[in-house]
């Protein structure tokens, strides 16, 4: 976890490692259609930032993503990232400095997870040991233990870790830019919410550039910096941040689409890390149990969430199952679900429903333990959050009839 | 997977995990015993047929036709006339299938599959015949024919191979900046091995019973002793004939299984 400037690929936190992108015009009309897929498109996505591509099927999403790294060449139009244009080197070239993530990993089957990991830094012609240690450095980043799963086969991965190692792949020159077209599309709601916290948690860190095409508002308001909402023929309806869209669409197409319920869709907008995690307790894995207990009964706690050597919770036993061993023992730490801090109260509500606790875990960078947070604190907050807003509408008067007009 | 209970205890330190765990390369039950069961056969025929040829009573025409050099002889050609003949088909249709995948060539693709299906279907004794006529009679004329004959299993699989390749994974692999030589040899040609091999199989097995008629043009192989037996009307020359091809065509088949099995890119 330490890290210094230099390491590759691991700047500090909030250091920006993200290119700028601009789109001028961008055109593309396929042969033979009477309408563009895209008709004009002018965008600046910030370096750093995450955008998320919202809209409907068709409406010209992946047309415009597979243009900026050339997948599909435009009609006219032009695509600069940090002010250069994109044509202005091979195709091949510039697609090793854009990561390119799709949906279910996409994985090569005939090459192991460090082979799939590493094919854009052999092609750039490094040599074997910097790439063994920049995979499992990525394995590790994405969640993966490298000594576990380096040598297998996409075959032998679930649908998430094989969409974890796409990610690590898209990642693996650390490129300034990484593109994902629907990148959890293909898991169930569990892993895909597990999925967009670990890219949450693996972005602060890394400070890319990362456009994600989706088609499910929900994710672009979790994932997105700001979100991009398009029309049909990839017409701008919105571009703006989560916050701006929900409270003032632009019009009735962005309403419809972002949907209704203000106090449901601050559940899908509020973070758990801004509500007061609570702090039962935890104990490291081999620790004798006689000391646990004991903590555990002073503070009325029924169950322990226990650690392993680097902080991360892996198992969460009830106090009884603690008492049974001498020692404090461990389970694969995939098997315990648990929740990044960028996670919406809406993931809190959805993993509590699966839990034997009705708490869940909440953790921070590389899976590190933060604390635990429980149903009375995510309905104290949607109380507090509807009391206000009640507060706020008595306040500005008739305003909410003029905002609608416009 | 959705597993946030607490964990039961005593818990064991395991390598449970979510994912299948399987080995990389899956062997069947099905796959071992067509691994086993034709040589144990081909063994224990070729072993009765022995058994016979050293008891029986043999009249001079059958004796001279049966000795072990000559069997030998006839054998070893019948082998290398398949194996000589299935090499050069590889070479040819496998790189030409590959290019009838590509670009521009594209449009070809169902045109060569047209007469290579034309090819096959010619009956062979025909084409050998015709070949014979034109280049005479021996050995590379026996491999010329065989091989025109054998090449439509492979082109057919070569191309159907490559085109059966997932495209979200050919694009995939550009999206990372393969070039269109790296997205063929690295992902498109390892992917399509499988039902390319199994084109060489088939390949192998139709070169080898074709082969009994290269005797005709004077190329030697098996059918020497089948067609002997014809012409002079000895019934156990006949049999010997048969038994003998049939053993070797399916030796050579199981050798194109393990051929298949052996090329089988590791995870798929
Ligand atoms: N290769 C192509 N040739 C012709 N038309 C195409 C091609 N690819 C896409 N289109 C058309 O362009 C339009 C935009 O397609 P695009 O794939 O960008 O949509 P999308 O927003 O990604 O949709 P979805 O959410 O369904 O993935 C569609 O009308 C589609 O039919
Ligand atoms: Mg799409």
């Amino acid at each position: 976890m330490t890290q210094t400037e230099s390491s590759p690929g691991s700047s500090p936190e909030g250091a920006i490692s993200g290119a700028e992108l601009r789109l001028e015009n961008v055109v593309k009309r396929y042969p033979g259609q009477k309408a563009a897929a895209v008709e004009s498109l002018s965008l600046t996505i910030p370096a750093g930032e995450i955008v998320a591509f919202v809209g409907p099927s068709g409406c010209g999403k992946t047309t415009s993503l597979k243009m900026i790294n050339r997948l599909i060449e435009p009609t006219s139009g032009t695509i600069r990232l940090d002010g250069e244009d994109i044509r202005s080197e091979s195709a091949t070239s510039l697609r090793r400095k854009i990561g390119y993530v799709i949906q279910g990993g996409s994985l090569f089957p005939h090459m192991t997870v460090a082979t799939n990991v590493a094919v854009v830094p052999k092609m750039l012609g490094w040599d074997s040991k910097r790439i063994a240690t920049r995979v499992d450095e990525l394995l590790d980043l994405v969640g993966l233990d490298p000594d576990r799963y380096r040598d297998r086969y996409p075959r032998e991965l679930s649908g998430g870790q094989q969409q974890r190692v796409g990610v690590a792949r898209g990642l693996a020159a650390d490129p300034p830019v990484l593109l994902m077209d629907e990148p959890f599309g293909a898991v169930d709601p569990i892993t895909r919410q597990r999925l967009q916290d670990e890219l949450i948690s693996i972005q602060r860190e890394l400070r890319k550039t990362i456009v994600c095409v989706t088609h499910d508002i929900d994710e672009a308001i979790k994932l997105g910096d700001r979100i991009l909402i398009l029309q049909e023929g990839a017409k701008i309806a919105q571009y703006d941040t989560p916050d701006t869209i929900l409270a003032a669409p632009a019009n009735d197409f962005v309403a419809d689409f972002v949907g209704a319920g203000s106090s449901l869709k601050q559940l899908s907008l509020t973070r758990v890390r801004s509500l007061d995690l609570g702090q039962p307790t935890t104990a490291h894995v081999g620790e004798d149990t006689g000391p646990v207990v004991r903590r555990a009964e002073e503070a009325g706690d029924d169950s322990v969430v226990v650690l392993d050597d680097r902080d991360r919770p892996v198992a969460w036993p009830w106090l009884r199952q603690v008492r049974h061993n001498d020692r404090v023992q461990s389970t694969p730490r995939e098997l315990l679900v648990t929740l990044d801090q960028a996670a919406t109260l809406n993931d809190a509500l959805d993993t509590m429903l699966t839990s034997a606790h009705s708490k869940v875990i909440v953790t921070g960078d590389r899976d590190r333990y933060l604390g635990v947070v429980d149903f009375e604190s995510v309905t104290e907050h949607m109380r507090r959050t509807e009391r206000d807003a009640a507060q706020q509408m008595q306040d500005a008067g008739g305003h909410e009839a003029v905002d609608a007009d416009g | 997977m959705a597993e946030s209970r607490p964990a039961p205890v005593p818990v064991v330190e395991s390598d449970d995990d979510v994912a299948p765990e399987q080995s990389a390369r899956v062997i069947t039950r099905e796959m071992v015993i067509m691994l086993v069961v034709p040589p144990v056969l081909v063994a224990a025929v070729f072993g009765a047929f022995v058994w016979w040829r050293q008891t029986a009573e043999l009249d001079s025409v059958e004796a001279q036709q049966l000795r072990w050099g000559v069997i030998r002889s006839l054998m070893w050609e019948h082998v290398q006339l398949t194996l000589v003949s299935a090499a050069i088909v590889v070479l040819v249709a496998v790189p030409l299938g590959i290019m009838l995948t590509r670009g521009r060539f594209r449009a070809a693709a169902p045109v060569v599959v047209g007469i290579a299906n034309a090819g096959q279907a010619a009956p062979s004794v025909g084409l050998i015949v015709l070949l014979f006529l034109w280049l005479d009679g021996g050995f590379w004329t026996a491999i010329y024919a065989l091989s025109l004959y054998g090449i439509l299993p492979v082109l057919r699989n070569t191309i159907v191979g490559i085109q059966g390749v997932d495209p979200t994974l050919v694009e995939a692999g550009r999206g990372l900046g393969m070039t269109g030589a790296m997205t063929l040899f690295r992902i498109e040609v390892p992917l399509a091995i499988p039902v390319i091999m199994a084109g060489v199989r088939t390949s192998l097995v139709l070169i080898a019973g074709t082969a009994s008629l290269a005797c005709f043009i004077d190329a030697g192989g098996l059918g020497e002793i089948l067609q002997t037996g014809i012409s002079l009307f000895r019934f156990s020359l006949m049999v010997t004939g048969a038994v003998l091809i049939a053993l070797l065509a399916l030796l050579i088949e199981w050798l194109g299984r393990v051929l298949e099995l052996a090329t089988r890119p590791k995870g798929i």
